[in-house]
């Protein structure tokens, strides 16, 4: 991985800066320290940042870039007739990958020469053949077309990794060079340096703007690669979800949109209850040692793993209603999965999330309002029901939402326990599905990222991320205005 | 004028006493009794459930610690040897010695029952084939007595561990009741007992047809390069990202932008992370699908609003007399913040990060679309370099991967690597709970 091996020649020619400009600027001061504007360190410092910041920041700009320009100029070379019906231009240029990574390790491992990799003719040798032999995975014949822009890719990646490292190494050179320069004891070290770390404190906290963008954009592009190939009335409108990657696939989102709301209600039936009555006894009848028993204890059931939640609806929750309401109990449910199994575990998960919420609100609730209800002779439970819990409502209202939106959101318990029809019925004990198993299911295996089948995760994922983002501003909304009452 | 009202005789109120309860009172009283038990039942419920959880995770992952094996002492002479190489079936001229010596071995040790060679073969596998393996490789072995410890087959494994019984056994290819006797005899005469599963805890995951040879170690490795990454990038970004927003941010919109950011990234649900990475990573990037350093990227993305939000709460929590008194004597800015303020916040942020790697390392969805779940980790990664670019699995992928299989004895495994992630959970929440009680001071 020739990368790592620039990286780190990168910043050992920092820290070879760093030394040079200390020892520059301490002769320049005569060898005394004090005749110096700042430490010896920041002028060491600023040489280092100079030769390391520009070069590996025009390291990561050229890595993303080259993969473009490759591409578009690889995509050049394939004429229309090489596209096959029923392919697209995506799953060529995936099979020229595959095959440049093939004469790459084929080379690697010495099956096959230099000369070979870059010269053969698909046409007069047996390349598929070839590669095969070598142990690599080819998956169809590989025609001339392919191979010239196999051989293309490689040579391009190839010279433009070569020319990568030198530019890079040279910016780094230049900045020790420059930083050198302009080392001399009157030089202003500490606020250059002090200006440059500021830089990247800003673009560190800007990384999670950067993140919320990426996670925009490429939801945004393949949604609407994927309504130009499926229309989004059908969408939105479709009863039914029956995908199918040969084609003539229905995918409504309506029936997974019915099975997430209906597993989150399952969910949020146990959880509230429990959650707010567990909150409450806490906060206003619990003994200091109760409650430093069980607060902890419930709060272990947040830190769990949802895989373990998911498993344990699978194996544990799923049988054991099997047996009671299965075909030897009551007979209306056929299978471990269903609404319930999910709801449930899930339910399970929320209760910390809700009954740690709600409990901070109650007690954010003043202590004046408690001793004017006990002045007037309510007894505890008539404080609560009547002052506590009318004031804390708003804010208990928004712990309900950022559960929903959790519940909504949870993927790896209904991956497992709920089941993969996507069904529109009212029965609980029956299998249904929601947008997070769908996402999972649409995306996992070999499928190419071209079909409607596969882009429609990224539509479900719109949805699901609209979905939450809503939920989560309007909760935190209500919060934060119930909470500008009493401060 | 008088008022009539006046003479008429007032009802005679009831008795009451303050020591005595009306039905008012009475009701009241049992409200609140009510009302009391409400929340105790709930606090129960949550307790229940996680005892049941606890419990069943115990009960059905300690299985996969454990292992049947047959041990036979068995000897090979070179005639022998020579004589099973003649022939046709070569296999089945070691089987037949392997059986022999072992009717020898029960008759000496008393115990009285039939079987033939091909119960012994759906009891420990192909027998002689891994006789022939042994001893065409080791040819200096003949004529010595070896301790073979032969693996059990995975129905005979589940019939000690109790996931096969009597009762419920259908006659099969792969095991018979009779079988079972024969199990029951070689037991009793201890050839075949149950050993520590080392197996497990070292071992790479096995095909879709070997339960008893899956472990999870490959994928212990795969999640330790990926929170090896998650270290190294959310720690120094996450530091730095806070710092920038606790101590230097004006006021401005842009540190607006960035906050809200912050806070709506801490709730977005993590299969959109793994979208991202999907989207990002994999298809424009084209990094290597199902490695640990993808994994380890998505997973960063995902740690770091968790530990930007309590790098802050620590960084906040130092009183401002110490930036006060470092600006007093002539410190930067800056200097005020690395030299003193980060030094003392540094308990409560490494606390912050621990339980952010917690979080990550028991996180799923996102690795199921970045491919580690359809990689069957077959082996370790060679290299350094390797560990974060070849394909692995990581350890909640791993553990999805054998429910996924819809197997019994992958069941098992599940389980069992779900109680090898907690003890990790476990203890990576009890360091930061030490630390915080060591090092953290109170202003």
């Amino acid at each position: 991985m020739p990368v790592i091996w620039l990286i780190v020649i990168v910043l050992a020619l920092a820290v070879a800066g760093f030394i040079l400009g200390r020892t520059r600027a301490m002769q320049s001061a005569g060898g005394d320290r004090r005749h110096l504007h700042s430490l010896p360190t920041y002028y060491g410092s600023n040489v280092a940042l100079k030769a390391a910041v520009p070069a590996i920041l025009l390291m990561v700009v050229w890595l993303v870039a080259q993969p473009f320009y490759v591409n578009s100029v690889v995509s050049g070379m394939i004429p229309d007739s090489a596209v096959a019906d029923g392919s697209s231009r995506g799953l060529v240029l995936a099979e020229v990958r595959r095959a440049a990574d093939g004469l790459d390790n084929a080379v690697a491992l010495g099956a096959i020469s230099e000369e070979f990799a870059r010269n053969a003719r698909a046409d007069f040798t047996d390349v598929t053949t070839r590669l095969k032999e070598a142990g690599q995975i080819v998956t169809t014949q590989i025609t001339q077309p392919v191979l010239r822009a196999a051989q293309k890719y490689r040579v391009m990646n190839a010279t433009g990794n070569m020319i990568m490292s030198g530019v890079v190494i040279l910016i780094a050179l230049l900045g020790i060079f420059w930083g050198l320069r302009e080392t001399n004891k009157d030089f202003r070290a500490r606020n250059v340096v002090e200006k440059s770390v500021l830089a990247l404190l800003i673009a560190a906290a800007s990384i999670a703007v950067l993140t919320t963008v990426g996670i925009v954009l490429s939801l945004i592009f393949n949604t609407i690669e994927f309504f130009r190939l499926y229309p989004a009335s059908e969408f939105f409108g479709s009863l039914t979800w029956s995908p199918s990657f040969g084609g003539g696939s229905e995918l409504g989102v309506l029936p997974l949109l019915w099975g997430t709301f209906y597993i989150s209600l399952v969910a949020l039936i146990v959880a509230v209850p429990i959650g707010l009555f567990a909150a409450v006894y806490l906060s206003e009848y619990a003994s200091k040692p109760v409650r430093s028993f069980a607060k902890p204890m419930l709060e272990v059931l947040a830190g769990i793993p949802t895989i373990v939640y998911g498993l344990f609806a699978l194996l544990t929750i799923g049988p054991m209603l099997l047996s009671a309401f299965g075909p030897d109990g009551t007979g209306w449910m056929s299978g471990q999965r269903a609404v319930v199994t999910a709801g449930l575990a899930m339910g399970i998960m929320l209760i910390p999330f809700v009954s740690s919420l709600s409990d901070d609100i109650i007690n954010a609730v003043p202590q004046a309002m408690r001793d004017g209800s006990y002045g007037l002779g309510a007894t505890k439970s008539e404080t609560i029901k009547q002052v506590i819990l009318p004031a804390a409502l708003p804010g208990i209202v928004g712990a309900v939402l950022l559960a929903t939106s959790r519940a909504i959101g949870e993927t790896m318990i209904v991956v497992l326990g709920a089941g993969a029809a996507a069904r529109l019925s009212l029965n609980p004990f029956e299998a249904m599905t929601t947008v997070t198993a769908k996402i999972v299911s649409q995306l996992t295996g070999d499928s190419d990222f071209a079909s409607p089948e596969a882009l429609v995760a990224f539509a479900l994922g719109m949805t699901l991320f609209i979905m939450t983002l809503g939920l989560n501003v309007f909760a935190l909304y209500i919060v934060r205005k119930y909470r500008e009452q009493y401060d | 004028m008088t008022d009539a009202s006046m003479d008429t005789p007032q009802p005679r109120r009831a008795k009451t006493s303050l020591m005595t309860e009306d039905a008012r009172t009475k009701k009241r009283n049992a409200s609140e009794k009510r009302f009391q038990a409400y929340g105790i039942a709930a606090i129960a419920t949550g307790l229940f459930f996680l005892v049941v959880l606890a419990f069943s995770i115990v009960r059905s992952g300690l299985p996969a610690f454990t292992t049947t094996v047959v041990d036979v002492n068995f000897t090979l002479t070179q005639a022998q040897f020579d004589e099973a190489e003649g022939q046709l079936f070569k296999t089945k001229a070691y089987s037949g010695y392997f059986i022999t010596a072992l009717q020898q071995k029960l008759e000496a040790e008393n115990v009285q029952v039939a079987f033939d060679e091909a119960a012994i073969e759906r009891i420990m596998g192909k027998i002689g084939g891994t006789l022939r393996e042994y001893y065409t490789a080791n040819p200096d072995q003949l004529d010595e007595e070896v301790a073979f410890k032969l693996n059990a087959a995975s129905r005979v494994d589940g019939y000690f561990k109790g996931r096969v019984q009597r009762e419920t056994l259908q006659d099969s290819r792969f095991l018979t009741l009779a079988d079972l006797d024969l199990v029951d005899a070689l037991a009793e005469a201890g050839i075949v007992h149950t050993t520590f599963n080392w197996g497990f805890i070292t071992g790479a995951d096995s095909g879709v047809d070997n339960p008893g040879g899956a472990g999870i170690g490959a994928s212990v490795v795969g999640s330790f390069f990926m929170m090896l990454v998650v270290l190294f990038l959310s720690l120094p970004i996450g530091v730095a990202a806070s710092i920038y927003l606790e101590e230097f941010a004006p006021q401005n919109r842009w540190t607006d932008i960035i906050e809200v950011n912050i806070s709506n990234l801490a709730a977005v649900p993590s299969i959109v992370f793994g979208i991202l990475g999907l989207a990002v990573f994999i298809q424009f990037m084209h990094l290597p699908q199902s490695a640990p350093l993808v994994g380890g990227l998505v997973l960063t993305l995902m740690t770091l609003p968790t530990i930007i939000i309590s790098t802050r709460a620590s960084l906040k929590a130092v009183p401002p007399s110490i930036r006060d008194a470092a600006l007093g004597v002539g410190a930067s800015k800056m200097q005020s913040v690395f030299h003193h303020v980060l030094p003392l916040a540094m308990p409560g942020i490494l606390t912050g990060t621990i339980i952010g790697l917690a979080q990550a390392l028991g996180e799923t969805a996102p690795l199921l679309l970045i491919g580690m779940v359809g990689f069957v980790a077959r082996g370790y990664p060679d290299g350094l370099i390797g560990g974060f670019t070849d394909p692995n699995s990581a350890m909640p992928a791993q553990i999805y991967t054998w429910a996924a299989r819809a197997d019994q004895a992958f069941y098992e495994k599940a389980w069992g690597g779900i109680i090898i992630l907690l003890i990790f959970l476990l203890t990576m929440n009890i360091i930061a709970i030490i630390l915080r009680r060591r090092f953290e001071r109170r202003w």
